[in-house]
């Protein structure tokens, strides 16, 4: 709480222009723009709700998980290829084994790519954007070459009812993966001393390696969450199309970073907010949403994502001079 | 309180020498620091000050030479190493976590972890004892700083400075190193970090200090130790000599060990 002396006109406009908030409000101006442009197509409906936390689900778990690798002052360019990997392997896997097993080994998959992430980073003090972007593409060529960009198709049920397909009513588990992530995430990064070894190595490097924090492990569990937390995102997209393929979450990562950014964790460390990375995320979902209704192409969404990108790193930038 | 009393040493640096590439930043560097005794360690820039703190406080571990602890031995590999073995720095640029509050930056690394066994398994954090726990250390040290939830980054340099003094002496420390803490503070703030040193060495606990301020050490300190080019050329008592005399030793115009 405020001590009384804070509470001038001054400070009440200050927190209610926070950058941490900003995201809320951007969020709720685009909620009332689509529900009065399109009264008439029943965006404003819970079906329609539905419809985007179900499409949009890997893409606020991979927000999540970015959040970490942004919190250390990291950021992960594999994890769009990641999703695909992993939903390739656990496709190819569900056909030999069980299901506990080949989700495990799919999400082995985003654990050994966040080593080798971490191991690349630390051992060549080469920045993430580099290493990451390189990964990237090795991941690529491997889930391509896996299948020969064939389709795989999963047609076990319980693993598709999990993974995305099943609902509870009008409840999808979508909506479930998403609130047990988020609440994992916040408490993680909230609560515990791993989050606040993390925030501490983002906010001050030095200052945290000097008080005896092991910087190295802090940032390579980052990473290795960032990428574990992508492999989930392609269990998610494998189990609500029925299938992987190559393609899935390459076009994931913009708006994933664009999610992150504006929901106001810093693309240089130290300070990061889960919900606003699910916030975020559903901002995108829901603008995605709404062109599509408005009748707008695929190439203007990513226009927008672009755009919202910049405006995000934009607004971080200038709060981060003051 | 007289360190005369107490003659017991806290740390002890016997012939520490470091390198860097072609420079030999140290060479055989001894001194010692008594219980509840503030030294300072003086020395022009580049004369090997700051690496001889980066050698105690485990950043850069020394190529040779010895680091006793309470007259034991002890080998100080990293930053986690010194502040196990009761040593803590308050580095120039003090260390601290601009967003995170008070409370936090105080426990840095060192969180106070919930009562349950189960969530201290998980490193589930007691924030309400490390904030009450805070409030008490800052009491001790006389400080005023206002709210114990405010960023570190809405405090003055002082109240900066006097959250690193108190980590460090919070942590039970029985060396604590201070790298120019007055450095970037005006009068009045330098006065108060001057008092928290008096009563810090007052509860036995030894303080190397780093100063270019020769008013500031001659109030503070009780022996001075001088390097000139990576090596120690006085080890003197500050009764015994004038700040002109100190000025002579820093640039080597005088020479004399103890």
């Amino acid at each position: 709480m405020l001590p009384p002396e804070k509470l001038n006109k001054h400070a009440i406009a200050n927190a209610f222009l926070r950058r941490e908030y900003f995201v809320y409000y951007v969020f709720i101006l685009t909620l009332l723009f689509f529900t009065v442009t399109l009264h008439d197509v029943s965006f404003f409906s819970v079906t329609n709700f539905m419809n985007v936390i179900r499409q949009t689900t890997p893409v606020t778990i991979m927000a999540i998980g970015l959040t970490f690798a942004l919190a250390g002052g990291h950021i992960d360019l594999s994890i769009g290829a990641v999703v695909a990997l992993a939903a390739l392997v656990a496709a190819l896997l569900l056909q030999m084994v069980p299901v506990p097993v080949a989700v495990i080994g799919a999400l082995m998959v985003g654990v050994a790519v966040g080593l080798i992430n971490g191991l690349l980073i630390e051992w060549l003090k080469v920045s993430s954007l580099l290493i990451t972007l390189g990964t990237m593409g090795v991941i690529t060529g491997v889930a391509r070459q896996l299948t020969n960009l064939e389709s795989v198709p999963i047609i076990e049920p319980s693993f598709n009812f999990v993974f995305g397909s099943g609902s509870f009513g009008p409840v999808s588990v979508l909506l479930l993966w998403t609130l047990g992530i988020a609440a994992l995430g916040y408490l993680l990064l909230r609560k515990c001393r791993f989050g606040r070894h993390l925030l501490a190595v983002g906010g001050n490097e030095k200052g945290a390696r000097a008080m005896g924090i092991s910087t190295i492990k802090v940032r390579i569990m980052a990473l290795v969450l960032a990428s574990s937390a992508a492999a989930l995102a392609g269990l998610l997209y494998a189990g609500r199309l029925h299938g992987a393929r190559y393609t899935l979450g390459e076009a994931d990562l913009l708006t994933v970073i664009a999610a992150v950014a504006i929901g106001g964790t810093s693309l240089f460390g130290g300070r990061a907010s889960i919900l606003g990375a699910v916030i975020g995320s559903w901002l995108m979902g829901l603008i995605n949403n709404g062109l599509i209704l408005s009748g707008f192409s695929t190439n203007e969404q990513m226009i927008a994502r672009g755009v919202i990108l910049v405006v995000a790193v934009a607004i971080g930038v200038k709060e981060q001079q003051k | 309180m007289s360190s005369e009393e107490l003659k017991q040493p806290a740390l002890t640096v016997k012939n520490i020498s470091k390198r860097f590439g072609g420079i030999q930043a140290l060479q055989n560097v001894s001194f010692n620091i008594n219980k509840g005794e503030v030294v300072a360690l003086l020395g022009d820039n580049g004369a090997g000050k700051s690496t001889l703190v980066r050698c105690v406080s485990g950043i850069h571990p020394p190529d040779g030479g010895e680091i006793l602890v309470n007259d034991q031995q002890v080998t100080v590999a990293s930053p986690q190493d010194a502040r196990e073995l009761g040593i803590e720095t308050v580095h120039q640029d003090l260390a601290v976590i601009p967003d995170f509050d008070i409370a936090a930056n105080l426990f840095l690394n060192r969180e106070i972890l919930h009562k349950n066994p189960l969530l201290r398994l998980l490193g589930w954090l007691d924030n309400k004892a490390m904030r009450e726990q805070a409030q008490i250390s800052l009491q001790r040290l006389n400080s005023k700083v206002p709210d114990l939830t405010e960023a570190i980054s809405r405090l003055s340099g002082g109240q900066r400075q006097a959250v690193a003094i108190a980590r460090a002496v919070n942590s039970g420390a029985d060396v604590v190193i201070m790298d120019e803490p007055t450095a970037a503070l005006g009068v009045e703030q330098s006065a108060q970090v001057n008092e928290l040193i008096n009563l810090i060495s007052s509860q036995g606990v030894a303080v190397l200090l780093i100063s270019h301020n020769m008013q500031h050490v001659m109030e503070t300190c009780d022996r001075a130790v001088v390097l000139l080019r990576g090596e120690s050329i006085a080890n003197v008592k500050i009764s015994d000599v004038t700040p002109r005399d100190l000025v002579g030793f820093i640039t080597g115009a005088q020479r004399l060990t103890a």
